[in-house]
């Protein structure tokens, strides 16, 4: 009998640590004020938010009835697609020179995201007239 | 040997993943859902191998298992440490930054490895690469020194990777 409040008692406070992340995700999306410092709150209070559900989920399913593994995909797939994801906005985000502009790099000659021709007229990739 | 095994299966530790995931999506290890895993597992590396002409070989998996223990407990402390600065840091008290790291890795697995292990952990996100490949744009939430962050990741990260890859 302890037991299973035990397991119940584990499983409520992953639900409340999960819903905890996520809302503080939510809430550093709607304070935080540049585009980049925004993408910090969902890239990473999100996925210990998701991770910290999905783990109830898995010990739920363990403790009553067939044992479920199918969660261990979601997080795979979360971790895996959350960087890409965080890397296409910010890549926007500099290209739209939303944020304060970056700094050179060190040993190359620029950021690929700015590594486009520069086709204004009288600039050196402007199309010749004919 | 080698070629003939190579001719049919290219890449076997992606042949075991397939396998694992099709079990896992399926919920159940059952006759049906291992055979079916394991035809699946010989035809897709078959059918994708055009785009992995250069894959990794020889990855050893106890340093491996290292890392991703590292990096998980890394996520967790990233997730306190930044729901922490989200509640109590006023915004213009951030001292937000961009970090440029130099690689030194070249792989390009590795260094796709090293930018999401960047963003998924403590207040950094990866934001681009340099053109010509050699070096990271990171962006760094709340930072004193961006030499200090830099130098975290090139040797928490990188070197470990380094070792991994290289």
């Amino acid at each position: 009998m302890t037991g299973i409040v035990l397991i119940e008692i584990v499983i409520a406070a992953a639900l409340v640590v999960g819903a905890l992340f996520m809302l503080v995700g939510s809430i550093g999306l709607l304070k935080l004020d540049s585009p980049m410092k925004r993408l910090h709150a969902p890239t990473k209070a999100a996925t210990l938010g998701v991770g910290a559900l999905l783990a109830a989920s898995m010990i739920h399913a363990f403790a009553f009835g067939d044992g479920s593994l199918k969660e261990l995909l979601i997080m795979a797939f979360l971790f895996v697609t959350a960087p890409i994801s965080a890397n296409f906005i910010a890549k926007v985000a500099i290209h739209r020179g939303q944020d304060m502009p970056p700094p050179e790099p060190p040993n190359d000659d620029t950021w690929s995201t700015l590594d486009a021709p520069d086709t204004r007229p009288g600039r050196p990739d402007a199309p010749v007239e004919p | 040997m080698t070629k003939v095994r190579r001719s049919f299966l290219p890449h076997p530790f992606l042949t075991t993943i397939l396998v694992v995931v099709w079990c896992l999506l399926a919920n159940g290890i059952t006759l049906g859902t291992v055979v079916f895993g394991t035809i699946l597992g010989l035809l897709i590396p078959l059918a994708t191998a055009a785009y992995w002409p250069d894959a990794p070989k020889g990855v050893p998996p106890a340093k491996v298992l290292v890392y991703i223990l590292i990096v998980v407990w890394d996520i967790l402390v990233a997730n306190v440490v930044v729901a922490w600065i989200v509640l109590t840091r006023r915004n213009q008290d951030m001292r937000s930054t961009w970090v440029t790291v130099p690689l030194e890795l070249r792989t390009p697995e590795a260094i796709a490895i090293l930018a999401g292990t960047i963003t998924l952990t403590p207040g950094t996100v990866t934001a681009d690469m340099s053109d010509e490949g050699h070096c990271l744009l990171v962006h760094a939430l709340d930072a004193d020194d961006p030499a200090a962050v830099r130098d975290e990741i090139k040797s928490r990260y990188e070197r470990r990777l380094k070792e991994i890859f290289e």
